[in-house]
């Protein structure tokens, strides 16, 4: 099937690290995927350790039928970054996957010290169910099957987070 | 495996305990089907229920979705009930793979189907089909690119 990222990396996508870094690593993820939680301190590891060499890009891919706060949590996540706290938001709630639900999200949003009312307004809108949907249908497109699934340079990797750390790790050496 | 340009073979299958659908209730209608190995496969994003995550997207391209694997209308019915599908799963289950081996997506040394996609169209021929490798979910990125040019065909 066909591994390539679509649509490429743009500016509605979250990015972290310098926009120049050689390395794009683009993660297809789900909040409340076991398997994503157990990435993400493996990409916090990657991102340590290549630091200026990589940049990351986390795009939606909520499993809503199978996981009933995926969908709010990805909602969640954009509606921080309209107050400019994608990533603070989106590694509390991984950092506090266990207990994820409703309540989690609103008391990540207080300790972040988001405007509230703003951020409760912004989970029901429009616009950031749409950005969560084309995340989810750009995921579709490029092949992806599965949370987490990544792609390097817009190619579709085959393996896990540990997999993709060994094999930057080895083409470093 | 058939391919595309080729009728899609007739089939009478249950999709629930007290119903049956055949290929014909899907005329006028795109169709997916998905031939897989088993219920119950482990893995927490398995294919089926990523097609699930996805109807809304298929609908947009006129289409339904047909899981079919050799497993018995009581199996699928607790498989589907377990995953929350809405969408049917049919039983290729007697004569066993009859459906599966007409589409020649049979494995006759396990006695299952493989793990094959099917884009039919509204006038009932294949316009596009995939065999899988059985431990590899395909994805949807062939189903859709599929979808979209019968679409853009008939625009």
């Amino acid at each position: 099937m066909s591994s390539q990222l679509k649509p490429a990396v743009n500016e509605r996508d979250h990015l972290q690290g310098a926009a120049s870094a050689p390395i794009e690593i683009v993660e297809y993820g789900d909040f409340q995927c076991p398997h994503c939680g157990a990435a993400y301190p493996v990409i916090k590891k990657m991102q340590e350790v290549f630091g200026d060499q990589i940049k990351f890009i986390f795009r939606n891919f909520p499993l809503s039928e199978s996981h009933q706060y995926a969908k709010i949590a990805a909602l969640a996540a954009e509606a921080a970054g309209l107050q400019g706290k994608y990533w603070e938001m989106h590694d509390a709630i991984y950092e506090n996957q266990g207990q994820l639900n409703d309540g989690l999200l609103y008391e990540l949003a207080q300790n972040l010290g988001l405007d509230e009312q703003q951020f409760e307004q912004d989970l029901q809108s429009t616009a950031l169910n749409e950005k969560v949907e084309a995340d989810f249908e750009s995921g579709m497109r490029s092949g992806v099957s599965g949370t987490p699934s990544f792609f390097v340079n817009g190619q579709k990797f085959d393996g896990g987070a540990e997999d993709l750390y060994d094999m930057l790790k080895d083409s470093a050496e | 495996m058939l391919e595309k340009g080729t009728k899609a073979p007739d089939f009478k299958l249950f999709a629930a305990p007290d119903k049956s659908v055949s290929l014909t209730d899907f005329k006028g209608k795109n169709l997916i089907l998905a031939f897989y190995p088993a219920d119950w496969s482990p893995v927490c994003s398995d294919q089926m229920a990523l097609y699930n995550e996805m109807l809304k997207y298929f609908a947009k391209y006129d289409a339904e979705i047909l899981g079919v694997s050799v497993d018995g209308k009581w199996c699928h019915k607790a498989f589907s009930e377990s995953r929350n599908l809405h969408f049917s799963l049919v039983a290729d289950f007697e004569p066993k793979g009859e459906v599966s081996k007409k589409y020649g997506v049979y494995n006759e040394e396990e006695g299952r189907s493989d793990r094959a996609l099917f884009v039919i169209d509204k006038e009932g021929t294949i316009a596009w089909s995939y065999l899988s490798p059985a431990a590899v979910n395909p994805g949807a990125d062939g189903i859709l690119d599929a979808l979209e040019s019968l679409t853009r065909n008939n625009a």
